[in-house]
């Protein structure tokens, strides 16, 4: 009974633990919330990172993502990548991505993301990097990416949180 | 004189009926000729000298009489790239000894940025299964062209610029013939009964 009743409590400290985790890894600003905005852990000298994220625009009006500003890359910037046959294709973005009202857009691997380009030092998995980005309505905002293991994102297979 | 510039005329049309024609076979020609190369198992690739991620030469002999995966790509691309390579190491490390015999490459369609020293450190950090190839990049575009790999250098607007690229990993076989290749996100146990197919001959 008494171990029943310290496993029921760990469980519940534990739930407790893990909902502030995740809550860690939201961001708000205006009528946006991002969610768990990650990044991928890079190989020495590799010149560039992508950057992947949920947005959710609670508000009744369309929003933007413009861009970002990060001062661990030289430039943030928001890319296309298709699938043309077993041709790969990545384009910038330039009128950036629009979040329509009371929806939301995910920036994920193999679709839109965002593109740390020049990067100043590796990306190392259990770390975290932050940016700035642009909204067109809501402004800026500050977010932490997390740094996850290589095969973060691949096939549905999501790590974290 | 009438006559003469209206056999000019019939001549000059036929002239370009025939050019024409001749362009058309010609196509289907090239395109039917990839086609078989990409289904039926014909022989790809040419002779070319390149240096691999250590700066040492490295030569087609490096592919011969062994079953080969070859991947086309370049460091600065972030997703298609480092994925297939961390896929690729992780498939080898799962055949063990049995994908002992694969060579297993990557070669850069961005020769002018991805030198040795990018290469090594890129390729290294997956695995050491995995050899780098890059090097005068007239010579890297005619190995790439020799492997019907289509690359485009498409310029962004700060003057830098991203390669378009077939994402496919090209299988060949012992006999230098095309085996197949591996899709980009294709699933991972479908991807290594292919190299153990590939093994097998």
């Amino acid at each position: 009974m008494n171990s029943f009743f310290r496993n029921t409590v760990s469980a519940l400290l534990i739930s407790v633990l893990a909902v502030s985790v995740a809550g860690a890894d939201d961001f708000a600003v205006g009528d946006l919330t991002i969610e768990h905005p990650y990044s991928r852990a890079t190989p020495p000298n590799a010149p560039v990172s992508g950057g992947y994220l949920t947005i959710r625009n609670l508000g009744g009006e369309t929003d933007r993502l413009l861009g970002g500003e990060a001062a661990f890359a030289g430039k943030v910037e928001i890319h296309e990548m298709t699938m043309d046959g077993d041709v790969m294709k990545m384009r910038k973005l330039d009128d950036g991505i629009e979040i329509p009202a009371g929806g939301s857009i995910e920036l994920k691997p193999g679709g839109h993301h965002l593109m740390f380009m020049q990067l100043r030092e590796p990306m190392r998995a259990g770390e975290s990097r932050t940016a700035t980005l642009l909204f067109e309505r809501a402004g800026k905002i500050e977010v932490e990416f997390g740094v996850e293991e290589f095969g973060a994102g691949q096939k549905g297979h999501r790590s974290g949180n | 004189m009438g006559l003469n510039i209206r056999t000019m005329a019939v001549i000059a049309v036929l002239a370009v009926l025939l050019a024409g024609g001749m362009a058309v076979i010609f196509q289907q020609f090239v395109a039917g000729r990839s086609d078989q190369l990409l289904t039926s198992g014909g022989a790809i690739g040419a002779p070319f000298e390149l240096v691999d991620h250590n700066g040492e030469p490295i030569t087609e002999q490096a592919m011969e009489g062994r079953p080969v995966a070859v991947f086309f790509g370049f460091a600065h691309c972030p997703e298609v790239c480092p994925t297939t390579l961390y896929e690729m190491a992780g498939w080898l490390n799962a055949l063990g000894e049995e994908g002992e015999e694969i060579g297993a490459f990557f070669v850069t369609v961005d020769p002018e940025r991805d030198t040795p020293e990018i290469m090594r450190a890129y390729v290294t950090n997956f695995t050491d299964r995995i050899t780098g190839i890059t090097g005068d990049p007239e010579k890297v575009a005619a190995l790439t062209k020799s492997w019907f790999v289509y690359s485009r250098k498409v310029p962004l607007d700060d003057g830098g610029y991203t390669m378009d690229h077939t994402a496919s990993i090209y299988l060949v076989g012992r006999d230098g013939n095309f085996k197949g290749t591996i899709a980009y996100g294709e699933n991972g146990e479908t991807a290594v009964a292919k190299l153990r197919r590939l093994v097998k001959g």
